[in-house]
């Protein structure tokens, strides 16, 4: 996972590291950076005990299910020792999804505002409840989502949608309330801080030298914005998009609250689904036998996968956006 | 600053000595019978100042396997233990403790009373009965005004005892559910929306019009839910209370390791979604002064601590279920020595 400091680094810094000079070397340097090299270490150590003890647990039920169809197939019935956790992967990726559609533009929208536009108090007053916002533990979203966001959601939101983009199929169905798109929107709320507040920093350390020589070129605020202040932040908001995508893939209570946790595939989003974190802690604790038992560690080894692939598509990412027009407009 | 750490420190040996005196029992389980544990253990705590019992409300599933490892001094479970389980941890008995019962929750705001029979209800989660105007609900609610709206079906997401009630019962009475979703704490829903615990539950039925779930009895008792009335073995109608579901446990034929399912039970008051809850401990205790406290403890659960069911919910055994129970209790050895061998 990215830290939001490397992101900030890396956004400050998007030539090269200064290249460091050889040198002195003494012993309690030495002692001092062997220790930190062994602290490093240990924070891989335990992600790779992590994983063993996964494997180790839930080895057994993905022998027998087989890899590919415990990936593929879309039946999750415990009491036949059937796991196939399609549904779940569906579902934490669809909602994420959401989450990240909607709060994507206004995080950045109110990170630009807050940094190129807002009077200083104001932006004082403003980033206060966005802060806030992030304390909030995930079971009170849950809570807010279901009693208030819900039956909003059912009346109403959704047969509004159906109405006028119910040619979509996403838009389609029964407003419950419960589904995919409520777990979406709680997600966009929660993410939401994370997003716009390393996208603050991130735009801070764009130099007040880029936005003067577009205003000097005759540019208006908004072009200044567009053609030289976001190419340059490009990468470190991609960083900070990705962050806020960790915490949505992995969040647990909110999304179980919310999500209607029926194992099902539908192309609605208004259709109840499931997500991986919801079903591992809604049946942990009573899980029947070692296979059940071993299917939920199996879900837990792909929400790391998961969230392990998507991380290195951010790197990936990050890296292009970096070489492309950020170097033009530096 | 001497001075100070001197008396503290006095301070903490007193208390060290204070709690070494103190007998700790250490036991871990179902969540379901929490509040009445926890009652029983202060209130004993009460009478018994140098006995302190720990209760950890894990989950069933947690409690059985704790008591196999012998990590805890007894364990507690809603489901009895599986053949499986049994032979992992031999010598292991089950202690019926107080008796829960689950029901079924709806909201229609037009219809205050609702019966349904075993069939529909099965129908009804199978997703085969879907509107509330169905033939099969008009026929057995002649007057009620029914609306023709969908059934939203809520059911539990979490694994619990109280699926496996629901389920077990279920599949006893459907043929088809019993080769289809079956009976578990987990299983394969056809049809509807599920909510975490018992209060994930309610809330989703609640607020959606034209729901159905199933809750506990105490929750719902708590919540002031409505609840449907059911037909049970005998074919009467019944609706859920303490005493209805004492009555199922009255006449259901129940084994001497009390491992049976008492749902669908037999008798005219008898409501047909009730279910036990055990304690488990080992026949033979291995340790002489826990072992003791316990089998005590257990004998005043049985009598003095049945008088405190109802006041939370809970259905206490009845009285010729406690006759068979003390005599389990007597059976209990401390090391090989009987312990309650002459108590009446």
């Amino acid at each position: 996972m990215q830290t939001a400091s490397e992101i900030v680094t890396a956004a400050r810094e998007p030539e090269r590291a200064p290249e460091s000079a050889p040198a002195r070397v003494n012993v309690p340097d030495r002692v001092w950076s062997g220790g930190l090299l062994l602290l490093g270490f240990a924070v891989l150590a335990v992600a790779a005990v992590i994983v063993a003890e996964l494997v180790r647990i839930g080895g057994p039920a993905i022998s027998h299910t087989g890899l590919i169809a415990f990936v593929r197939n879309s039946t999750w019935d415990v009491t036949r020792d059937v796991f196939g956790a399609l549904p779940f992967i569906y579902g934490t990726l669809v909602t994420s999804a959401v989450a990240l559609v909607l709060a994507l533009p206004i995080s950045v929208g109110l990170a630009l505002f807050l940094t190129e536009m807002a009077p200083p108090s104001v932006r004082s007053i403003v980033s206060f409840p966005i802060s806030l916002l992030a304390g909030i533990p995930s079971v009170v979203y849950g809570l807010w989502g279901l009693f208030v966001l819900v039956p909003l959601l059912r009346r109403p939101v959704e047969p509004l949608l159906a109405k006028t983009l119910g040619f979509l199929p996403l838009f389609r169905g029964p407003p419950i309330g419960l589904g995919y798109l409520a777990a979406g929107i709680v997600l966009a709320i929660m993410i939401l801080p994370t997003i716009t507040s390393i996208a603050i920093e991130v735009l801070q350390t764009v130099p007040g030298t880029l936005r003067e020589a577009a205003l000097a070129l005759g540019a208006t605020r908004w072009e200044a914005i567009r053609v030289s202040v976001v190419p340059y932040a490009r990468a470190g908001i991609m960083g900070a998009t990705m962050l806020g995508l960790g915490r949505a893939l992995g969040e647990t209570m909110a999304v179980t609250m919310v999500i209607g946790n029926s194992p099902t595939i539908r192309s609605s989003l208004f259709s109840p689904g499931y997500s991986l974190p919801a079903v591992i802690a809604n049946e942990f604790a009573e899980a029947s036998g070692d296979l059940h038992t071993g299917a939920l560690a199996a879900l837990a080894l792909l929400l790391f996968a998961v969230t392990v692939l998507l991380n290195i598509a951010a790197r990936l990412l990050v890296r292009m956006s970096r070489r492309g027009p950020t170097r033009v407009a530096a | 600053m001497k001075t100070l750490l001197a008396v503290s420190g006095l301070a903490l040996g007193l208390a060290g000595a204070a709690v070494a005196e103190k007998l700790l029992i250490n036991g871990a389980g179902a969540t379901f019978p929490f509040p009445i544990y926890s009652k029983w253990f202060s209130e004993y705590n009460k009478l018994h100042a140098d006995v302190q019992i720990n209760y950890q409300s894990i989950g069933s599933g947690g409690g059985i396997k704790q008591i196999t490892e012998r990590t805890v001094d007894f364990g507690a479970s809603d489901a009895p233990m599986t053949e499986d389980e049994m032979k992992k941890a031999p010598g292991v008995v089950h202690i019926p403790t107080v008796m829960g019962a689950v029901v079924i929750v709806y909201n229609l705001p037009a219809v205050t009373s609702l019966r349904l029979s075993p069939e529909t209800l099965a129908n009804i989660f199978l997703g085969k009965v879907q509107n509330w105007n169905d033939p099969a609900i008009v026929k057995e609610n002649p007057g009620a005004k029914l609306p023709d709206s969908a059934i939203a079906v809520v059911h539990r997401s979490d694994g619990s005892g109280t699926t496996a009630v629901f389920t077990d019962y279920l599949a006893k009475v459907s043929p088809e559910w019993k080769s289809g979703p079956g009976a578990g704490k987990s299983v394969n829903w056809p049809v509807g929306l599920g909510g975490k615990g018992n209060e994930g539950v309610t809330g989703t039925v609640k607020q959606t019009e034209g729901g159905i779930g199933y809750v506990e009895l105490a929750y719902a008792n708590q919540n002031k839910l409505t609840m449907a009335e059911l037909k049970n073995h005998d074919g009467k109608w019944v609706n859920a209370s303490l005493d209805t579901v004492s009555a199922a446990a009255a006449k259901a034929e129940i084994p001497a390791d009390y491992r049976v399912s008492i749902t669908d039970a037999p008798g005219n008051e008898a409501y047909p979604i009730s279910a036990f809850t055990y304690l488990l401990v080992y026949k033979d205790q291995p340790d002489a002064a826990k072992g003791n406290a316990l089998v005590h403890f257990l004998w005043w659960a049985i009598h003095d601590g049945q008088k405190m069911a109802q006041a939370l919910d809970y259905a206490p055994l009845p009285a010729p279920l406690v006759k068979k129970v003390e005599a389990t209790l007597q059976s209990i050895t401390v090391k090989g020595r009987a312990v309650l061998a002459n108590r009446k």
